[in-house]
């Protein structure tokens, strides 16, 4: 039988444990001193600074990248965190390329901007090899509230609420906290457990109870939590998938990205985890890139990228893009899927090309087959399980400005509400401003 | 190729790059490495009286300021005068010297402030065949406080007295070397000058403590838990010593005199700035101890260059070229009006202009919401702070105004007249001489 790339089917062990090791190592390793010290000089400390205007949490950068210079990180770290408690995963998975660096001026003047992200993780991992929790707990309030989704949103959201006094009871349905950090995301991107440690260092704060296997909809309804707490923040992500809607969709072969990633990033020896030889990804977001690229790393002969749209259209940033096809990725544009073939499991996939007719994806009735003996959907999420009471908008919780509900006492951020990108961020910002905002209710 | 070859005090160099009297002129084995690596010269670490040498610290010597990638731009030392005997030193000398004849082979000296010490020591420099002296007379730390170094030049009386010792006993020139731990360089190079000295070198190093350690309170270099003043130098000092340079070359006294220039040379345009300021030729010390010998090669292509594109044969060609231009406050026209300019196409918006004048300045530059950054001529006084905060160079330049316009910050129209201080109806020095 044949070995490694050439293995049909979906096999584990297509690469040395070696090279897997190698393969998903750190994406941008860990600056030295020296090297934080010279890429921190690049900084011009700009007046008006237009990256803390880009950032979704509003990190005071060049104010971080300053003390950086002046040889104490430590205070870096708390100039982050004061804005962004997870600011350390945040420096690892933004998409700095298209937030902070994409609009600091040395990237506009030469193409090659300050490595803010690189930075904040120095700043932020040498406060954490500290090990000790910088901020303190306001005097208790006395106040109870319910968060449920312990991802970036409800971590955020905990944090903060906890800072200010209040006693937090964290509802998580997985065995572990973290949501995306923990389960989404590229292993290369959040290595050594790092998803983890960080959950345990924000915790030390102390004031939040976690409690796992409760979902809403499962064990928690929301009127129960609304006359049992205070105030309720909902941070419970997307937890439907979408679905093709094509012919042979059932096969055995095809899954969901996301589930892909979440074993992989849960996995002890990724030398064990089965992968096919010719995989085809349908989808144009991070999440389509994290699956195609892992899938490459893992050994995968050929590796497709399928996105209905044009490239300036997908989802994952240009980097992101690049970063697949420096990793063997072939990214195919204008291709939307019309059927998975196969006997008892995939074997192909056949794709039909599209054009764009006023702004809505149009079959041209060209068609092609690329082998597939698996085939990833990363088509979007969708909201799952949210109380009936909440109203939504565009498919997600409708909140305000300040995160509020349509529903009294019920805040909610991160990606199942509306308004903001899908990112780590901005669940980030949102679960601190909902956080701030319960505050103020409750305190008046 | 331009021909570097200097004459300086009628010793022939190959070029205008010595190396001055420090650490890589210590010995035999350092000084054969700098010729082979194409020095024009050296000035011999300084030679001290017969008997047991001086004793150095045996913990660290230097201290120094680093740029961010730690470029190295500030240096300084607690070293003495040569721990060698003499006698060995002066063995070297004659060795090198006749292996070399076509390098210019320059002895330092530092002896006590007595007649005798100096008639001891010049004829036995004399027989060693090089082709000067120079008096150390510049050197803050330790042999200070034992009377010599920049003891002595600081007292200028003392300064002309050794000199004359020196040009009594000895026949070859005599260089003295200058101390800027002084309120005004003027008068040390007078003395030297009344003294008879045939030229002065400078600048010496610039007392100096680089640091302090925060967590053992103590100066750096640290040495048992103390620390002490040493001398600085080093690309920091440039200006300093470009300062006291220009000082002497235009002093209607000392104009005129060779000038052996010292303080921060680390490429070829430092050296073409000290020529132009008078210089005879340059001394260097601390781009070497940073990047070995080799760094004179970039210092002799760069300069051979430059003098080729702007038509230079010889170092006399440009030497003072720079010093008629140097002059007092006073003289300055204030006739002469210009505006900052903002280049929009070579912005890149990072707004440091505008917290500059905003913040610290006067209140000129106006920055739009969509941050576009433009000068208020009605407000700029053309301070320069704008272009020199500018990380872009070239971006903001400095624009004058006609003649015959309007400046629109006073309202006046701008002269074409010269007019400074000394006729400017505010000085009150002219009003009472109406």
């Amino acid at each position: 039988m044949a070995q490694g790339h050439q293995a049909s089917g979906i096999q584990a062990g297509r690469l040395a444990a070696s090279d897997i090791a190698e393969n998903f190592a750190d994406l941008h390793p860990a600056y030295e001193t020296h090297e934080a010290m010279v890429a921190a000089d690049r900084c011009y400390f700009c007046h008006d600074a237009p990256c803390m205007t880009a950032c979704p949490t509003s990190i005071d950068i060049p104010q971080f990248i300053r003390e950086i210079q002046g040889g104490h990180p430590e205070s870096a770290a708390r100039t982050i965190l004061d804005q962004n408690i997870l600011g350390g995963m945040c420096a690892r998975v933004c998409p700095t390329e298209t937030l902070c660096e994409q609009v600091c001026v040395r990237e506009v003047a030469e193409g090659k901007p300050v490595e803010i992200g690189r930075l904040q993780r120095y700043a932020t991992d040498a406060l954490m090899a500290c090990g000790v929790h910088p901020f303190d707990r306001a005097e208790p309030t006395g106040k109870r509230i319910a968060v449920v989704g312990a991802g970036p949103a409800g971590l955020s959201a905990a944090h903060r609420l906890a800072m200010l006094g209040h006693d937090v009871e964290l509802f998580e349905g997985q065995p572990k906290a973290g949501g995306l950090n923990e389960f989404g995301i590229a292993a290369y991107k959040s290595t050594n457990d790092f998803a983890a440690a960080e959950v345990d260092w924000l915790l030390q704060i102390g004031g939040i109870t976690v409690t796992y296997g409760k979902t809403l909809g499962g064990d928690l309804n929301l009127e129960q939590l609304k006359s049992d707490y205070d105030a309720v923040f909902l941070s419970i992500g997307l937890g439907g998938v979408n679905a093709l809607r094509a012919e042979g969709e059932d096969l055995a072969g095809v899954a969901d990205a996301v589930d892909f990633i979440a074993k992989l990033r849960q996995s002890d020896d990724l030398s064990t985890l089965p992968v096919g030889r010719d995989v085809v990804v349908i989808g144009g977001g991070m999440t389509a890139v994290d699956a195609a690229v892992q899938s490459k790393l893992l050994g995968a002969e050929n590796v497709t990228i399928a996105y209905r749209r044009d490239q300036s259209a997908m989802g994952a940033s240009r980097f992101e893009q690049d970063l697949a096809a420096t990793k063997g990725v072939k990214l195919m544009f204008n291709v939307m899927p019309k059927a998975v073939l196969g006997t008892n499991s995939a074997e192909e996939v056949e794709l039909e090309r599209t054009e764009i007719k006023e702004g809505r994806v149009t079959g041209t009735g060209e068609t092609l087959r690329l082998k597939a003996d698996q085939v990833f959907k990363a088509i979007g999420q969708t909201l799952e399980g949210q109380p009936e009471a909440v109203e939504l908008s565009g498919g997600k919780i409708k909140v305000d400005a300040q995160g509020k509900t349509s529903v009294s006492g019920v805040w909610a951020g991160g990606d199942c509400a509306s308004g903001g990108e899908d990112l780590t961020v901005t669940a980030v910002a949102e679960g601190r401003d909902a956080a701030m905002d319960i505050h103020q209710s409750l305190m008046g | 190729m331009a021909d570097l070859t200097t004459e300086f005090l009628g010793i022939k160099s190959p070029n205008p790059f010595w190396l001055a009297s420090a650490p890589p002129t210590d010995k035999e084995y350092n000084v054969r490495r700098a010729f082979e690596a194409g020095w024009g010269g050296v000035v011999w670490k300084t030679l001290g009286s017969e008997g047991p040498p001086v004793v150095n610290v045996n913990g660290p010597r230097y201290g120094a300021i680093w740029g961010a990638d730690r470029r190295l731009l500030g240096l300084n030392n607690i070293e003495l005068i040569t721990d060698r005997s003499l006698e060995t030193n002066l063995e070297e000398i004659t060795r090198v010297k006749k292996d070399y004849p076509d390098r210019a082979v320059i002895v330092s000296i530092m002896v006590p402030c007595e007649e005798q010490a100096w008639k001891d020591i010049l004829p036995r420099v004399e027989a060693t065949g090089a082709d000067g002296i120079e008096l150390n007379f510049g050197c803050p730390h330790g042999m200070a406080e034992r009377g010599m170094g920049s003891a002595v030049g600081q007292v200028p009386e003392y300064i002309q007295m050794v000199t004359e010792w020196c040009k009594q006993y000895y026949s070859k020139p005599v260089i003295v070397k200058l101390t800027p731990n002084i309120t005004d360089i003027r008068y040390p190079a007078r003395a030297a000058k009344t003294g008879g000295a045939d030229a002065v070198s400078l600048i010496n190093t610039i007392n100096s403590i680089t640091s302090v350690n925060l967590d053992s309170m103590a100066p750096e270099p640290t040495i048992g838990g103390k620390g002490t003043h040493g001398g600085y130098c080093g690309p920091a000092v440039k200006p300093i010593a470009l300062n006291m340079v220009a000082e002497i070359a235009r002093c209607p006294q000392t104009h005129g005199m060779p000038i052996s220039a010292i303080g921060g040379v680390t490429t070829w345009k430092d050296a073409a700035e000290f020529i132009a300021m008078g210089a005879g030729n340059v001394q260097v010390c601390t781009a070497a101890m940073t990047y070995g010998f080799k760094v004179v090669q970039e210092m002799i292509t760069g300069l051979s260059a430059w003098m080729d594109e702007k038509g230079h044969s010889s170092i006399q060609d440009f030497m003072g070229s720079a010093v008629p231009n140097v002059t007092d406050w006073q003289y300055l026209d204030l006739n002469y009006v210009t505006k900052a300019k903002i280049s929009q196409d070579d912005c890149i918006k990072c707004g440091r202009c505008f917290a500059a004048c905003e913040d610290t300045s006067h209140q000129a530059i106006e920055m739009s919401e969509d941050r576009v950054f433009t000068v208020k001529d009605d407000e700029c006084v053309a301070c320069n702070l704008c272009v020199n905060v500018c990380p872009i160079e070239g971006c903001i330049t400095m624009e004058e105004v006609p003649a015959g316009e309007i400046d629109l910050r006073t309202g006046e129209v701008v002269s074409a007249d010269h007019g400074d201080w000394t006729t400017h109806p505010n000085n009150p020095s002219v009003t009472a001489a109406e």
